[in-house]
C-alpha cells in the first residue's frame, strides 16, 4: 500500500490541517475535508470490508450516497454501526473497522449524538445543489420568501444567493403531503431533524453513475469514472496510476484528462459504442490485469491499478418517485427519467430531471460464458447470474425479482443497480428496453438512526410525559412507590420502614377498614357540562337517568359504546340546573370528552350545552374509613358532615380547612368517605393537612384490593370491550325506560341476551392463602384434559384480603351468577388452584359501613 | 390570591431553573373559559376576536380565540370569579357556558428574541416573526404538552396543564441544553 495523495486537486481539503484517524487498529492521517473514503484512498487501503455472502475483499467504489461497496463501523466519537465510507467526514480521533453487509448492535450501549429535532417553515426548499434552480430562487429571494437550501456534501457547489438559509451534511430523507419534507442534518456535536414545511419544493439532486457489470467486477480498484475524477480534483487523491477506463458515452473524456493531469496513464479506453469492453480483472486483493474483448470477440489484457466505470447516468429521483412520481424511459440517456406526474408543489430540476446528461449506449453487461461473477449489487453479492436465475424461475416483475434477490435493499437502495437489473430482466424475457423500470424508491433517502428519530423524546424523563399531580411533591417525600396509569404518576403504594408492597398494601387496606386512609384521586377526569340542555344530553350519553338529580346529589353511571359494551363510568354531580360536573376514569378522560364533543357536533347539534375540561382545574383528595368524619370535622368546615344532612351520594359547597371545597360523599371502598374537591392550588394544603389529621396515605394497589372486596369494577379490568352491564350484575344502571341512550339498542340483540356469557363473579380459593393469577383460565376440573381444554372464563383481579384474612380474586365465568357456591379451578402454568364461586362482593355486602 | 399561603402553584420551585431560558412564572393567572355563540359575541364586556388563532387584550382583560365558540378570558391573579361574574351578568340571556378554569393551566411567559429558536425545535407552528406576530395565539404542542401560546410585543406566553409542568421546563432545559444556550 502506497499514499496516493498528489499535488493537482484537493479543492475540498486542507492540507495544513492534518487529521489523525483509526481504521482497523492502524493509525493514519488524513486532511481537513477528507471524507474518511478519500483518506483510506489516500492511505493505499485497498481493502475496506469483506463481502457479507462470499466474503470477498470490497474497496471504494464511488464518492458518495449511491456508495454500494465499502462499508464500516464507527466507534469513535460516536457508534455508528454501519455506514457507507464515503459517508463519513473525517473527524480527529474517528475510529473505524471495516463492517461487511449488515451492522451489529453492541449490548452494553454506547454514546450516541446528541439530536435535536427542528421545525422550519419556508417559501421554497431546494433540495441538493445541482443545476437549474438558480432562476426561481432568484426571484424568490427578490419577493423577501424565505429560501432554505439544502446539501448532503459538507459544501453547497453553487453560489448561493444572499438571504437565503444554506444546511450542509443535510440529506432530505423523504417528502411528504404538501410539501412537508424530513431533513437530517449532521453536524460535529449533534444531529438535527429537520421538519420543514415548505410552499414549493424543487429538488435538485443530480444523478448517480452507474456501473457495468463484468467478471469480477468487484475487485478493488474498479471504481466509477466520476467518482475517480472526483477523488482526484476534490481532495488530491489519484487513486490509481494506470487506469483503463469502460464506458459508453462521453463523460469519460474529462476524467481521461483529469487523470493524465494528475500524472496516470491511461493504457486503454474501452468504449462499448466502439465494440470494446472490459471482460474482467485479475489481482491478489485489488486489480493488477484487466481484460478486454474486442468487436471481433479479440481477446486483450493490460497491466493496470484501477478501471473507470460508466454505464450512464441515472437522475436521482428518488425523492419523486416516493412522493408518486412516474418515471419513464429515455432512449438517448439509456435511463429513466421523472415524467409530467408528481404533486404540484414539486418542481425536478437540472440532472435530476435528466437534463444536460451524457447521451449514452444502452448496455449494462458484458456477455461472457459465465455470469457468476458479474456483480450487479455488492452489498448483497448478487450477480447478473442470479438475476437470470430468478427470471430462469418464473419472475417477471422487477418487485418480484428485488424479493427473490434483495437486489436493491441494501443500504444503497439499488442507486446503482436499479437500472441494471430492471434491464437485465427485460432483456431476458425479451422484452423492449425501459418495458419495466427499476423498483420503486420510499423513504428514508438514506440510512437514519433511530436515536436520530427520537430526537429528545428518550431518557427517563423526556421519552414520554410523566404527569403529576399537584400533591405529588408530599408523595415524593413520603417515599411513595410510583406507578404509570396512563400518562399519569400515581403512587402505588407508600412503604413505611423498608416494608415491601405485600405489607405496605395490607397496613394501609386495614387503616382505610379501621380507622382513615387518604387517597389522591385529582387524576379521575373532570368534565364540566353546562346548558340547558345538559340533563337531555346526559340522560342520552349514561345509561341510567341523569336529568332527575337534584342539584346536590351525585350518581354513579355507566357510558356503553355503541356495541352495548361498557366504555367509561364515572359520577355525575349536579352543580345547578343547568350544571354537572362529570368524572371519568384516569384514563379515560380524554377519549370521553372526545366522545361528547363527537355526538353534540355530529348528531345533537340542537342540543344547548357545552363541555369543558377542568380536570386539573380540580385537585380531588379522598379521605375514607370510619374515623373519616372526625377528620374531615378536624380540619375545621362550615359544612355539616353528619350523615342525615350530607347522605351518601350528595355534596355540598364550603369551606375545608380554610378553603374553598365540594365535600362529596363518594366511595370507592364502602366505607364512610368524603372526597374533598379543592382548586389544585389548594391540593397539597388539604392533603397535608388530612395527614397531619392522621389519615393514612395508601396507593393505588390498595385502592384496587378495597374496592375489588366490595365488587366494585374497574373499567378496563373486569372490562375489556366485551362486558355488558348486566355482564357485570349492574343490570340495574341500565333504564330502558327513560328513552334513547348511546348503546340501548345494541343492548337487546342476541349476543347480549344469550344465557351463557360472561358473568362477573368473586373467587375464593379453598386455600385461603393461595392466590390466584390475574389473567389465569378457569376451568372445570382439578387435572387438566389434553387440549383443547374448555375454557369457563378468566380471572380479572386477585387480591389479599386483610380484612377478611384470605385472598380472594373477580372474574368472567360463563354463567357465573347461576354457579355460586359451584367450584372452578383456575389455571396457571399447568397448576390448578381450586375457588369456590361467590357473589362478586365479599365484603360488607349490606352496605352497612358506608355511613360510619 | 396572591397572598394565600394555602395556594401553591405548579413550578413554583423551578423558578430559578425557569430564568436561565428567559421563563418567568406567572402564578395564579386568572382563566374564564367562554363558550357561546359567536353571533352574540358583541355583547361581550370587551372584544372577542372573530378571527380564529388571534386575542385581543385591553390590558385589563386578555381575550383569546380557541374555536369558533370558545374563548379563554385571562386577567389578574385572583380575579377569576369577577370575570365568571362579568361573563355570566354580559350573556345572562344567552345560552352559555362560563367556567374559571384558573387552576387548569400554568402560565409561563418566554421572554428575549432567542425564544422563537427554542420554541421552534418543539412546536410545529410556524414562530417565525413575520407570520407569528403579537395578537396571534393557537393551542399547539410543545413537544409531547398541550399548550396554548399567546403572542405578544415583548413575550410569548404558553398556558399548559400543571401535571405537564415538570415534563415540559424538562424539556426546555434539555434543548437549552442540546442547542448550546438557545432561548434567553
Amino acid at each position: 500500500m502506497t499514499g496516493r495523495r498528489v499535488d493537482v486537486g484537493g479543492a475540498w481539503i486542507d492540507r495544513s490541517r492534518p487529521i489523525g484517524f483509526t481504521f482497523e487498529g492502524r493509525e493514519l492521517t488524513g486532511f481537513e475535508g477528507d471524507t474518511l473514503a478519500s483518506a483510506l484512498l489516500a492511505n493505499g487501503v485497498d481493502v475496506v470490508c469483506r463481502s457479507p455472502i462470499l466474503g470477498r475483499p470490497r474497496g471504494i467504489v464511488s464518492a458518495g450516497v449511491e456508495e454500494s461497496s465499502a462499508f464500516v463501523q464507527l466507534s469513535e466519537p460516536w457508534f455508528e454501526p454501519i455506514v457507507a465510507v464515503t459517508m463519513v467526514n473525517l473527524v480527529d480521533g474517528l475510529v473505524a473497522t471495516g463492517r461487511p453487509g449488515v451492522g451489529v448492535l453492541p449490548i452494553d450501549p454506547l454514546p450516541t449524538k446528541p439530536t435535536v429535532h427542528r421545525h422550519a417553515h419556508v417559501e421554497f426548499l431546494v433540495v441538493g445543489s445541482g443545476e437549474g434552480w438558480h432562476p426561481t430562487v432568484g426571484e424568490a429571494v427578490q419577493r423577501g420568501d424565505r429560501v432554505l437550501l439544502v446539501e448532503r456534501e459538507p459544501r453547497f457547489a453553487a453560489a448561493s444567493p444572499d438571504g437565503v438559509t444554506v444546511l450542509t451534511n443535510a440529506t432530505a430523507l423523504g417528502l411528504y403531503d404538501d410539501g412537508y419534507a424530513v431533513v437530517d442534518e449532521r453536524g460535529p456535536e449533534r444531529d438535527t431533524l429537520w421538519h420543514v414545511r415548505a410552499g414549493r419544493v424543487i429538488l435538485a439532486t443530480g444523478a448517480h453513475e452507474r456501473p457495468i457489470a463484468f467478471a469480477d467486477d468487484d475487485r478493488p480498484g474498479v471504481m466509477l469514472a466520476g467518482a475517480v475524477a472526483r477523488y482526484i480534483r476534490d481532495f488530491g487523491v489519484l487513486p490509481g496510476q494506470r487506469a483503463v477506463i469502460f464506458t459508453t458515452n462521453d463523460s469519460t473524456r474529462e476524467v481521461a484528462q483529469t487523470l493524465t493531469d494528475a500524472g496516470a496513464e491511461i493504457p486503454f479506453v474501452a468504449d462499448v459504442r466502439l465494440g470494446w469492453a472490459v471482460a474482467g480483472t485479475e489481482g491478489e486483493t485489488h486489480v493488477e490485469v484487466v481484460h478486454l474483448v474486442g468487436p471481433q470477440g479479440e481477446r486483450r489484457a493490460v497491466e493496470a491499478d484501477l478501471v473507470a466505470v460508466s454505464g450512464g447516468c441515472n437522475p436521482a429521483a428518488q425523492l419523486f418517485r416516493a412522493i408518486g412520481g412516474g418515471l419513464r424511459y429515455d432512449e438517448p440517456l439509456a435511463t429513466y427519467v421523472p415524467d409530467e406526474s408528481g404533486p404540484d408543489w414539486l418542481e425536478v430540476v437540472g440532472a435530476a430531471a435528466g437534463i444536460g446528461l451524457p447521451p449514452c449506449a444502452a448496455y449494462w453487461y458484458t456477455p461472457a460464458e459465465d455470469l457468476s461473477t458479474h456483480f450487479v449489487d455488492l452489498q448483497r453479492d448478487q450477480t447478473v447470474q442470479d438475476v437470470l436465475d430468478a427470471v430462469g424461475r418464473g419472475l417477471r416483475s422487477v418487485e418480484h425479482v428485488k424479493r427473490a434477490t434483495y437486489i436493491g435493499t441494501a443500504i444503497d437502495q439499488g442507486r446503482t443497480s436499479g437500472v441494471l437489473t430492471a434491464e437485465i430482466v427485460n432483456a431476458a424475457l425479451g422484452w423492449e428496453l425501459g418495458a419495466q423500470g427499476p423498483t420503486n424508491a420510499r423513504p428514508p433517502y438514506v440510512p437514519v438512526p433511530f436515536s436520530v428519530l427520537a430526537g429528545m423524546d428518550r431518557g427517563p424523563t423526556l421519552l414520554d410525559p410523566k404527569r403529576t399531580t399537584p400533591i405529588h411533591a408530599a408523595h415524593v417525600e413520603r417515599g411513595a412507590v410510583f406507578e404509570n396509569v396512563g400518562q399519569w404518576l400515581r403512587p402505588r403504594y407508600f412503604p413505611e420502614f423498608e416494608e415491601d408492597m405485600e405489607s405496605a398494601v395490607a397496613r394501609e387496606c386495614l387503616a382505610l377498614r379501621t380507622a382513615a386512609g387518604v387517597l389522591d384521586a385529582s387524576t379521575l377526569g373532570k368534565i364540566e357540562v353546562v346548558g340547558p340542555d345538559a340533563a337531555v344530553f346526559l340522560d342520552r350519553m349514561y345509561t341510567n337517568r341523569m336529568s332527575n338529580l337534584a342539584v346536590g346529589s351525585i350518581r354513579y353511571g355507566f357510558m356503553l359504546g355503541l356495541d352495548g359494551m361498557v366504555f367509561d363510568d364515572g359520577v355525575a354531580m349536579r352543580l345547578a340546573d343547568d350544571r354537572y360536573l362529570v368524572t371519568t376514569t384516569t384514563g379515560g378522560a380524554a377519549a370521553v370528552l372526545d366522545r361528547f364533543e363527537e355526538w353534540l357536533q355530529t348528531e345533537w347539534p340542537e342540543l344547548r350545552v357545552f363541555c369543558t375540561s377542568v380536570t386539573e382545574q380540580w385537585a380531588v383528595v379522598a379521605v375514607g374509613g370510619p374515623g373519616a368524619r372526625d377528620i374531615v370535622a378536624s380540619l375545621g368546615t362550615d359544612v355539616d358532615l353528619a350523615a342525615e344532612a350530607l347522605p351518601w351520594m350528595t355534596w355540598r359547597a364550603g369551606t375545608v380547612a380554610g378553603v374553598p371545597c365540594r365535600v362529596c360523599r363518594v366511595s370507592f371502598h364502602g366505607e364512610l368517605s368524603y372526597e374533598l374537591h379543592v382548586s389544585s392550588w389548594h391540593g397539597r394544603h388539604v392533603w397535608d393537612a388530612v395527614v397531619a389529621a392522621g389519615a393514612v396515605p395508601y396507593g393505588t394497589e390498595a385502592m384496587h384490593v378495597l374496592r375489588a372486596e366490595k365488587g366494585y369494577v374497574i373499567v378496563g379490568q373486569e372490562t375489556d370491550g366485551t362486558v355488558t352491564p348486566d355482564d357485570l350484575g349492574m343490570g340495574w344502571i341500565v333504564n330502558p325506560a327513560k328513552g334513547d341512550f348511546v348503546g340501548k339498542r345494541s343492548l337487546v340483540r342476541t349476543d347480549p341476551l344469550r344465557m351463557d356469557r360472561k358473568q362477573l363473579v368473586a373467587l375464593l380459593p379453598h386455600d385461603p392463602a393461595a392466590l390466584v393469577v390475574e389473567g389465569a383460565q378457569l376451568v372445570g376440573s382439578a387435572d387438566l384434559p389434553k387440549p383443547p381444554v374448555p375454557m369457563l372464563g378468566h380471572v380479572t383481579s386477585s387480591y389479599r384480603s386483610t380484612i377478611l384474612g384470605r385472598t380472594f380474586a373477580l372474574a368472567m365465568l360463563k354463567d357465573g351468577r347461576a354457579m355460586h357456591g359451584g367450584t372452578v379451578w383456575a389455571a396457571s402454568n399447568g397448576a390448578t388452584i381450586a375457588c369456590e364461586v361467590a357473589s362478586a362482593v365479599v365484603y360488607d355486602a349490606e352496605d352497612r359501613r358506608r355511613d360510619g | 390570591m396572591t397572598a394565600d399561603v394555602r395556594a401553591r402553584s405548579p413550578l413554583a420551585d423551578r423558578v430559578a431553573e425557569l430564568a436561565t431560558i428567559g421563563g418567568e412564572l406567572v402564578p395564579f393567572l386568572a382563566q374564564v373559559d367562554l363558550r357561546v355563540d359567536p353571533a352574540y359575541a358583541g355583547l361581550a364586556p370587551y372584544p372577542l376576536p372573530l378571527e380564529p388563532d388571534t386575542a385581543v387584550d385591553d390590558g385589563r382583560r386578555a381575550a383569546l380565540w380557541l374555536g369558533p365558540d370558545e374563548w379563554l378570558i385571562l386577567g389578574p391573579p385572583g380575579g377569576g370569579a369577577e370575570i365568571v361574574g362579568e361573563l355570566e351578568g354580559a350573556f345572562a340571556s344567552i345560552d352559555r357556558s362560563v367556567v374559571d378554569v384558573s387552576a387548569n393551566r400554568v402560565a409561563i411567559e418566554l421572554n428575549g428574541p432567542g425564544r422563537f429558536d427554542l420554541l421552534a425545535h418543539l412546536c410545529p407552528l410556524d414562530l417565525d416573526p413575520r407570520v407569528w406576530t403579537a395578537r396571534r395565539c393557537a393551542q399547539t404542542l410543545l413537544g409531547r404538552a398541550q399548550v396554548i401560546l399567546q403572542e405578544r410585543t415583548d413575550a410569548t406566553g404558553i398556558l399548559v396543564r400543571p401535571s405537564f409542568t415538570d415534563y415540559l421546563v424538562d424539556l426546555l432545559l434539555a434543548v437549552h441544553g442540546a442547542v448550546g444556550g438557545v432561548g434567553a
